[in-house]
């Protein structure tokens, strides 16, 4: 099953078997569906072995880090001396993402109750669900769903007759990319800019409001009441032993069927877009492959026999990130399409940092100079400096993100570059 | 006033909408103070309302202008100053009054593949603006937007809250007709 397009492939759908039924959008259609199962057994367990369950089911952060989710819980403290917080990462902005925008709009009851499970293993009393500003429609539909499980009894106090309480809130951003990293998330939530902050404290420590804090992504907490549900075993029996579970790809650009497809991890990258999305249209030949969203490296059409999996996108030299490929045809002009993603990092820097506002910003205006033919060799040279200077000394990654694809562009289309240069 | 709404609800409303209702005093009618006071019940702290409550300001008026930053300083015992260097930091807080029909375009790399700067243009061109203005009838803006993560629908345009995808330029006068 995929959105708005399905496939052919064999393959069991966790997340996405309800997207496209409006029925799954109301409290009652998607309780008639099995809905909210799970929560009164959650309920019933020690929060300790909620957390286990989901450490042995391998499950790891769909934001684009991969981090094992049950580890992350576990670093939260198991004796509270105050408020613990629970922040649900739905401000989706990476250029190329668009995988959670079909859990909000589709399966919203199925996120909230993954954020109660989530809340009760991290002990935490109150959920803040933060969605990036401009997906509206989407929040509108998140924020009925909340309204409906606090008038059902699965949020607010007393949460089914077992004496635990936990809010849930909806709170949306205001056009900012960076407020997607987490510590920029909380830096917003609590009414300021969206910087990040260096960690250590770490999240778990002192989060949001100074009280520990974890930070999840919306596809790993409504993978949640599944696996609580049905077992770490019964997970693992997709994906692979380091990558477990399956994963949305959201597919995009130059391809016949793009969309939104729910694939067990470990599916080879060409498999993605040549079976599931139909390869590119018009018979045109595919040139290159950003296949984890835009910031991560491109690969060329001869690199794509890749397992997905964090590891083996790896391997190949870029990362899985939010499994989201952009996909370029032959008739791309790759410098034209990297300065477009230099020009959204220059926009989206935060400018705390030197190295990111004038880098992102100088990369930016570089780019354009060659794509109109007015740059010289040596830009090529400076382009490869600025990729030295942004990588690794920044407060957060959004320098280094624009790093991968511009470093991997140069060394793979240097004649592209080459070429607008001599013309 | 509207509806009364939850406090759950309180900090995720919708605040680029064409049916504005302009009001001088953010915090003075009953809406107002409802607002305030549900947004407030949800945080620990009074600073953490300011997004709300700048959404809110931009949602009857249209825009956040100095007056309204002003006021929510005061709701929310914080500086003016304050409340600016938060509200110029968010690409969505309009800092002047936009058309009645807020059009961004979607040209970031996935739309950018998939003619997003043809459609950009051809909005411009129908609204006879240039991008960031408004045009002479008050109706409409036509901006660039940076990726509105609706990549596999490209071009995506949004209209105030609306989300029309897989806009292609032929398609962008029945857009604007459909709008009217």
């Amino acid at each position: 099953m995929g959105y708005p397009y399905s496939h052919d492939l064999e393959v069991n759908t966790l997340l996405s078997r309800h997207f496209g039924d409006e029925k799954a959008r109301t409290l009652e259609g998607w309780k008639e569906l099995g809905g909210y199962a799970t929560l009164p057994r959650a309920l019933e367990m020690e929060p300790g072995a909620i957390t286990d369950v989901v450490k042995e089911s391998g499950l790891r952060g769909r934001g684009g880090a991969g981090f094992p989710t049950g580890m992350k819980w576990s670093f939260m403290p198991q004796e509270p001396t105050g408020p613990h917080y629970l922040c649900c990462n739905a401000d989706e902005s990476e250029p190329g993402a668009f995988k959670d925008r079909e859990i909000l709009r589709w399966v919203p009851h199925l996120l909230i109750e993954g954020c109660l499970i989530a809340a009760r293993a991290i002990r935490a009393q109150h959920v803040y669900i933060y969605v990036r500003g401009e997906f509206f429609p989407f929040s509108r539909l998140v924020t009925d769903a909340v309204v409906e499980a606090y008038e059902a009894g699965y949020a607010g106090e007393n949460i089914l007759g077992s004496g635990w309480n936990c809010d849930v809130t909806v709170h949306i951003g205001a056009g900012a990319y960076i407020a997607g990293e987490e510590t920029g998330l909380m830096s917003s939530l609590m009414g300021g800019r969206a910087e990040p902050w260096i960690k250590p404290p770490f999240p778990a420590q002192a989060g949001v409001f100074g009280r520990p804090t974890t930070v999840n992504n919306v596809e790993t907490l409504a993978a949640v009441p599944m696996i609580v549900a049905e077992g770490a075993d019964w997970y693992r029996q997709w994906g692979t032993e380091k990558s477990p579970g399956t994963k949305l790809w959201c597919c995009s650009g130059h391809l016949v069927r793009p969309g939104t497809y729910e694939l067990p991890m470990g599916i080879a990258l060409k498999d993605v877009i040549y079976d599931v999305c139909g390869g590119a249209p018009n018979g045109k030949k595919i040139k290159a492959v950003i296949p984890g969203g835009s910031s991560t490296a491109m690969l060329t059409a001869d690199e794509l026999d890749c397992e997905g999996t964090y590891e083996g996108m790896a391997e190949a030299g870029s990362a899985l990130g939010t499994a989201s490929p952009i996909v370029m045809d032959e008739d791309t002009n790759i410098v034209r399409a990297m300065r477009r993603i230099a020009q959204f990092y220059a926009h989206e820097s935060c400018g705390q940092c030197v190295q990111c506002r004038e880098g992102t910003s100088w990369t930016a205006q570089l780019l354009h100079r060659i794509e109109r033919g007015e740059g010289s060799l040596s830009d090529i040279d400076t382009l490869y400096h600025l990729c030295e200077q942004m990588t690794g000394r920044t407060i957060c990654p959004l320098a280094d993100s624009v790093v991968f694809p511009l470093r991997s562009s140069l060394d793979k289309f240097r004649d592209e570059y080459e070429t607008l240069i001599r013309c | 006033m509207k509806n009364p709404i939850h406090p759950a609800a309180a900090s995720s409303q919708a605040f680029q909408i064409a049916e504005l209702r302009p009001v001088e005093r953010l915090f003075e009618d009953d809406e107002g103070k409802d607002r305030l006071e549900k947004a407030l019940s949800r945080y620990p702290e009074k600073r953490a309302a300011l997004l709300p409550m700048l959404g809110y300001a931009q949602e009857r008026n249209g825009w956040v202008s100095d007056e309204s930053m002003e006021q929510i300083a005061g709701a929310l015992d914080l500086t003016p100053a304050y409340v600016r260097s938060v509200a110029t930091f968010y690409t969505m807080y309009n800092k002047h009054p936009v058309g009645r029909h807020f059009i961004q375009v979607c040209t970031c790399i996935s739309c950018h593949l998939r003619e997003a700067d043809e459609v950009f243009e051809r909005f411009l061109a129908e609204t006879g603006t240039r991008a960031g203005e408004v045009s002479e009838d008050g109706k409409y803006t036509v901006i660039e937007a940076e990726c509105l993560g609706a990549c596999g629908f490209a071009t995506a345009v949004q209209v105030n809250d609306r989300y029309f995808e897989n806009v292609t330029p032929d398609q962008v006068p029945a857009i604007l007709d459909e709008l009217d």
